[in-house]
């Protein structure tokens, strides 16, 4: 059965993320886009995380993706694009080292199989829970919780700044 | 739970998708997209090593990466906007202002 949901979602984060790549209209890349995030957020499901889970969609599905089909619409940049890329090469090399990366993490994943990726300890059916997420975000990572607001706070000033120079 | 590797597998995947895309596409747009779906797969990563694990920091830690990536990308697309105004184009090959 989990077998079943993974191979299912997991064709659909890839489907969502090819059609986001060679689709032309930008509209259309960041719809697709929020497909692939609706599909890992199924898959933190099925990885006990109910918590990311949630986030996933509230911050990613909701919020990221909003403001780029926010800006695209704003821009009106949905075919602002490539009639010839000048540099002729790019598409082939590239190509080629994407696949030369996927050939060297699939190598150093074998080698390593037996001993890292091995299971450790026994689940938890509390596992990831929102309580236990509270727990130790405001226990052992109470500063980088704050450092992260800290950083909220900043883009939110930088945006502003960024746009009020400009009038 | 199904095996680790299934899910690293599909996290590499779905990485080296992004990483075509930052290389292929013109667009700042597009460009920016592809990191964010790069992310996302980092993102992965991480929650099946702490399912894998039954440790919670790495979800802690996908929480945080989740923050930032929302600050980046606030701060990102203005940026993009502004340049937008000034050129006219989110064609990443007309960005050569720094070019030496």
């Amino acid at each position: 059965m989990e077998l079943v949901i993974f191979v299912i979602t997991a064709i659909v984060a890839i489907i969502g993320a090819v059609a986001m790549l060679i689709s032309r209209n930008a509209v259309h890349s960041a719809l697709f886009l929020l497909l692939n995030f609706g599909a890992i957020a199924v898959l933190y499901l099925l990885l006990q995380a109910p918590f990311l889970f949630a986030v996933q969609l509230i911050v990613y599905a909701g919020a990221i993706i909003v403001l780029f089909l926010f800006v695209v619409m704003l821009l009106g940049a949905e075919r602002d694009e490539e009639d010839a890329n000048p540099i002729r090469w790019q598409a082939p090399v590239a190509i080629t080292m994407a696949v030369l990366l996927i050939g060297e993490i699939i190598w150093v994943l074998v080698r390593q199989s037996q001993d890292s990726l091995a299971r450790v300890g026994s689940s938890d059916s509390d596992f990831g829970s929102p309580a236990q997420i509270a727990q130790a975000l405001f226990t052992t990572h109470l500063l980088p919780f704050e450092v992260a607001s800290f950083v909220l706070l900043t883009a939110l000033i930088g945006v502003v700044v960024l746009h009020q120079r400009q009038s | 739970m199904l095996p680790t590797i299934f899910y690293i597998g599909l996290s590499v995947l779905l990485f080296v998708i992004g990483v075509c895309g930052v290389l292929l596409r013109r667009s700042t747009l597009m460009v920016f997209m592809s990191i964010e779906l790069m992310l996302n797969s980092a993102n992965l990563a991480l929650v099946t090593f702490a399912n894998q694990r039954q440790s919670i920091d790495a979800q802690i830690m996908v929480f945080f990466v989740i923050t930032i990536a929302a600050a980046e990308v606030a701060v990102g697309l203005a940026l993009l906007v502004m340049i937008f105004m000034r050129k006219k184009t989110t064609n990443i090959d007309t960005m050569t202002t720094l070019k030496g």
